[in-house]
């Protein structure tokens, strides 16, 4: 055992400290959130046909690529319509189509070669598994690959027998699906439901007897039940508080940043200073835009600064404060211009440029960090229907990078201009996102990345994107 | 489609037949639709907790909706079901004490305990005998006045959560409770606890059966014998929840001692939370370790918050805490930091790996960083006083309160319900508040509880709470403990103010 203690250094981009020296630790991604995964999970889609798999499947993955657990969508469907060139009809599903039961199981086991492709060599560090997975002997396929891989299988179990429910899963996405591009809608409805009685036949689900040793969840007609059997890990309980908090009631989301604020246009980051003038106005402009939408029970959300409340009493409604809510915490650099930082941290000025995902303000707060500090805003977002939430610029993007599944690369350059409001719709797998702009002139805050984003460039490179201000 | 609708789903009343969601509701419900434009109100900042609220005339108007953690219209009440020795109490009192430090006023009613009240003296496990007439009517009296307490509690008393902790196996007594939640205007949440592992329920009595207040006159073998009988008198009505006949109830059912879970119409933000803690809790043995880093450079000059290094004693303490760690031979231990320079070095000291989490920084002191209380008492005598008022709720200028630090660290106290053996290796502050957790302290209390340097703390759950050892590892440390001045007013001297202050260089 050393005696010598190894120093501390000072990651200058994260500011997170790591030993100086090279060892396991400091291999660790020099996070700045705790990892909580150490094998890679395989989470297994199980159900009929338009039970709403690929619909949970691509939102978790989502959720979790945002909170920063490298995820990724394998859908069997896909390799499917790849390696069949054309879709005839439900026939090729029939449990007795020997050929085509060939190319399904092949289908599988391309598909799993790819999961361990991902694990091995891309790094990932979950994968969704989506297919029916319907039969024990399937599933029993899936654990031994995962067993003999090292990796944690958790099971996502959708059951529902609401004919409505599969109606409009059906109509919502099906329809659509390249398998029916030249069918009308009757034939393909009536094509669809002989699909998935072929599955029926041989569906076995989830067995709480002997399946217990398995880990798993079973969702039950959209949600008002769940059953869940042991949870292995943080992960795991992570995807199981999620799954049972997200639900498929029609609703929509608005997102706004306050008015334009006294800062905002002195060109000043962060602070917590009022609206101007033409702040104050976009807020009434707000209360009408909304009133307009004649939103039954909307629940309205600000951050805990001045400028969001301010903008929020425009509205004469209830409101909620959320810490959480608040700007990004520019630490040393609050209040300061853009010019004002390349003149006293260049070097900090640079690295956020290089970075700005990852960069950390000193004694501040990176776009990484919000992220965290925003989950729990994400969380109740998907419990609640409609809620107008009005923030901030780099809050606003978190948000946004969420719903529209935006990389961390373009996250911290989202548009998201004053005195615009976004009204996002889920719609089908993804979410509709209208763009309103409610005609109050604002100063731009929305600063590219320069061409140049070495740390010996020049002041003039560095400050050539800077938007205007007074 | 057919959606459960929004009412039915999200604001606690009973689903029945969905109506169709119309695409613009014109009802003059919360909505926006017929409310005129008015002048914004002006906003005051609140001294104390840096709160942006509307006022009239200068002063603060109320109803500011805070984001605690739920803005519940109606008060809940979680029902516990099962048999006895199946952990209901256990899941009460740490229910309650999670949901009190997260900020939910909760309480929990035993009626067992108004039981013991009324009856005295316990004979034998006749008493519950289903075919004993008096027995029933007092069981059923002590119920009564349970829930007539629950009411003032939750109706008077300021209250929002009420844990109903008692057997509750029958549909008939459940029902007899809906039927007081419904005339209340109370949402209920059942908790049930179904196990047969004969080890497991051994284990129970053992526990915390055998000290109870029932058996003080007994020795062991009588009192588990009875205590199985008395089991055995519930068993014959045990009416289980059931997935059919109470399907428009919410419910959780634990199925041995958290394997399997039946989650059923979670209706509100509260019961999601409550699940999702239920959820994460076990009952393995295990220890944590609370410490904090060694004593830094700023500690030692009495200024607060800050990053620096340790002190050449900080170091010290560091090795005496590996050796420490090491003699108590723990299996698989992880450890926490948070990321500033002090407690990371304390843990590179321990030569194992260890997870930085941002969220046990230290409390962001804003505009008082870096100063000792000197200081802050000369630029700031007013903020200085209003802490001592309420160390709780203050808020530095650009900083934190403790009651923003519980927010922020919950996600550490659910991780740590979920693991084993773990070192957290932190700050005064944030120490304090986790200390809260697992020694039920209230928000009065909380931030003055003693954490001095070089100490650890090892809490094990024992029972129905937590067995703390204090281990000093014998290194000086200064003394950064404050406590509460007796002078509090805005106008006292300064001396008053800095009479509490620990010494340093």
């Amino acid at each position: 055992m050393s005696e010598t203690q190894r120093t501390l250094t000072q990651n200058p981009l994260e500011k997170t400290w790591v030993p100086w020296m090279k060892s396991r630790l400091s291999q660790r991604r020099g996070s700045s959130v705790p990892q909580f995964t150490n094998s890679p999970t395989m989470i297994v889609m199980v159900g009929l046909p338009a039970r709403g798999k690929t619909y949970i499947s691509k939102k978790l993955t989502r959720y979790l690529n945002w909170i920063g657990v490298t995820t990724k969508v394998f859908n069997v469907g896909q390799y499917r319509r790849d390696a069949t060139r054309s879709y005839n009809s439900f026939e090729f599903f029939r449990p007795d189509n020997a050929e085509a039961m060939k190319i399904r199981k092949a289908c599988a086991l391309t598909a799993l070669k790819d999961v361990w492709d991902y694990f091995t060599r891309e790094e990932g560090q979950v994968v969704v598994f989506d297919a029916t997975n319907t039969t024990a002997e399937r599933r029993e396929v899936i654990l031994n690959f995962a067993k003999e891989n090292g990796y944690k299988v958790f099971f996502v179990e959708s059951i529902c027998d609401d004919p409505e429910i599969i109606a409009e899963n059906i109509k919502q996405v099906k329809l659509s699906s390249p398998d029916y591009m030249n069918c009308d809608k009757e034939e393909a409805v009536a094509d669809f439901l002989k699909r998935i009685d072929c599955y029926k036949l041989t569906y076995v689900p989830l067995d709480d007897n002997k399946d217990r040793n398995l880990s798993y969840i079973k969702i039950f007609n959209v949600g008002s039940r769940y059953l869940v059997n042991r949870v292995q890990d943080h992960i795991q309980s992570r995807i199981v508080y999620y799954l049972m908090n997200i639900h498929v009631t029609p609703r929509s989301i608005y997102l706004c940043r306050h008015g334009e604020s006294e800062l905002n246009l002195l060109g000043r980051i962060g602070g917590d200073s009022g609206l101007s003038a033409r702040g104050a106005q976009f807020a009434s402009a707000l209360g009408a835009y909304m009133r307009e939408q004649s939103i039954r029970d909307l629940k309205v959300w600000t951050s805990h600064m001045k400028r969001t409340i301010q903008t929020a009493e425009a509205l004469g409604v209830q409101y909620e404060q959320w810490k959480a809510l608040n700007e990004i915490d520019a630490g040393v650099c609050e209040e300061m211009t853009y010019e004002e930082i390349q003149k006293s941290h260049p070097e900090e000025f640079a690295l956020r440029d290089q970075n700005k995902y990852r960069y950390r303000y000193p004694k501040g707060e990176s776009y990484e960090d919000l992220v965290q500090r925003l989950e729990p805003v994400i969380m109740e977002l998907e419990r609640q229907e409609n809620v107008l939430v009005i923030c901030h610029q780099a809050v606003m993007r978190c948000l946004l990078a969420y719903f529209l599944d935006k990389s961390a690369d373009e996250l911290p350059y989202l548009k998201c201009p004053l005195h615009t409001v976004l009204k996002l719709t889920p719609v089908a797998y993804g979410c509709k996102v209208e763009s309103v702009f409610l005609n109050i002139e604002a100063v731009n805050t929305h600063r590219e990345r320069p061409e140049n984003v070495d740390v010996d460039r020049d002041p003039a490179e560095a400050l050539e994107t800077v938007p205007d201000h007074i | 489609m057919k959606h459960r609708s929004p009412s039915d789903q999200h604001h606690g009343k009973r689903p029945r037949v969905p109506i169709p969601t119309a695409a613009a509701s014109f009802s003059p419900q919360d909505g926006m639709e017929d409310k005129p434009p008015t002048n914004p109100r002006e906003l005051t900042q609140n001294p104390l907790k840096k709160i942006w609220m509307p006022c009239k005339n200068g002063l603060p108007e109320k109803h500011i909706s805070q984001r605690k953690v739920c803005m519940t219209n109606c008060p809940t009440l979680i029902v516990t079901v099962g048999l006895p020795a199946r952990g209901k109490t256990y899941i009460s009192k740490k229910l309650t004490r999670y949901l009190n430090w997260i900020g939910v006023p909760t309480r929990e009613f035993n009626v067992g305990q108004y039981r013991r009240e009324f009856v005295k003296i316990y004979k034998s496990f006749e008493f519950f005998r289903p075919d004993n007439e008096e027995g029933l009517k007092i069981r059923r009296q002590c119920a009564s006045a349970a829930l007539n307490d629950v009411r003032q509690y939750l109706t008077e008393d300021g209250g929002q959560v009420a844990v109903f902790d008692a057997t509750n196996t029958t549909r008939e007594r459940r029902h007899t409770i809906i039927q007081f939640a419904e005339q209340n205007g109370f949402k209920v949440f059942f908790v049930e606890s179904v196990c047969e592992d004969p080890d497991v329920i051994q284990e129970n009595i053992v526990q915390v059966k055998l000290g109870s207040p029932d058996y003080t006159n007994c020795n062991t073998e009588e009192a588990v014998e009875d205590f199985m009988k008395r089991i055995k008198c519930y068993e014959n009505s045990y009416e289980t929840l059931d997935e059919v006949l109470d399907r428009d109830l919410s419910y959780i059912k634990i199925m041995d001692v958290g394997q399997r879970y039946l989650v059923n119409r979670v209706l509100d933000h509260i019961q999601s939370r409550i699940v999702y803690y239920l959820m994460n809790i076990h009952i393995t043995p295990r220890s944590i370790y609370l410490c904090r880093h060694g004593e830094s450079e700023l500690n030692v000059k009495g200024r607060i918050g800050g990053d620096s290094g340790l002190t050449a004693r900080g170091k010290e303490f560091a090795k005496k805490l590996n050796q420490f760690i090491q003699a108590q031979n723990i299996s698989d231990l992880k450890v926490w930091t948070s990321q500033m320079k002090r407690t990371i070095q304390t843990a590179e000291a321990l030569n194992v790996p260890y997870e930085q989490w941002k969220v046990l920084n230290e409390i962001d002191a804003g505009v008082c960083e870096e100063m000792m209380y000197e200081e802050i008492q000369d630029h700031y005598p007013l903020e200085f006083a209003l802490r001592d008022q309420d160390k709780y709720r203050y808020r530095y200028p650009k900083g934190e309160s403790y009651e923003d630090l519980v927010q922020r660290l919950e996600p550490v106290i659910m991780e740590l319900e979920r693991q084993e053996n773990v070192l957290v290796i932190c700050h005064q502050a944030v120490m304090r508040c986790l200390l809260a957790y697992f020694l039920d302290k209230t928000a009065e209390e909380l931030p003055y509880l003693k954490c001095p340097l070089h100490t650890v703390l090892k809490l094990t759950p024992v029972a129905y709470g937590c067995k703390v050892e204090s281990i000093c590892l014998n290194v000086d440390a200064v003394n950064t403990h404050r406590e509460k001045p007796e002078n509090v007013e805005v106008s006292r001297m300064s001396e008053e103010a800095l009479l509490t202050v620990p010494a340093h260089q």
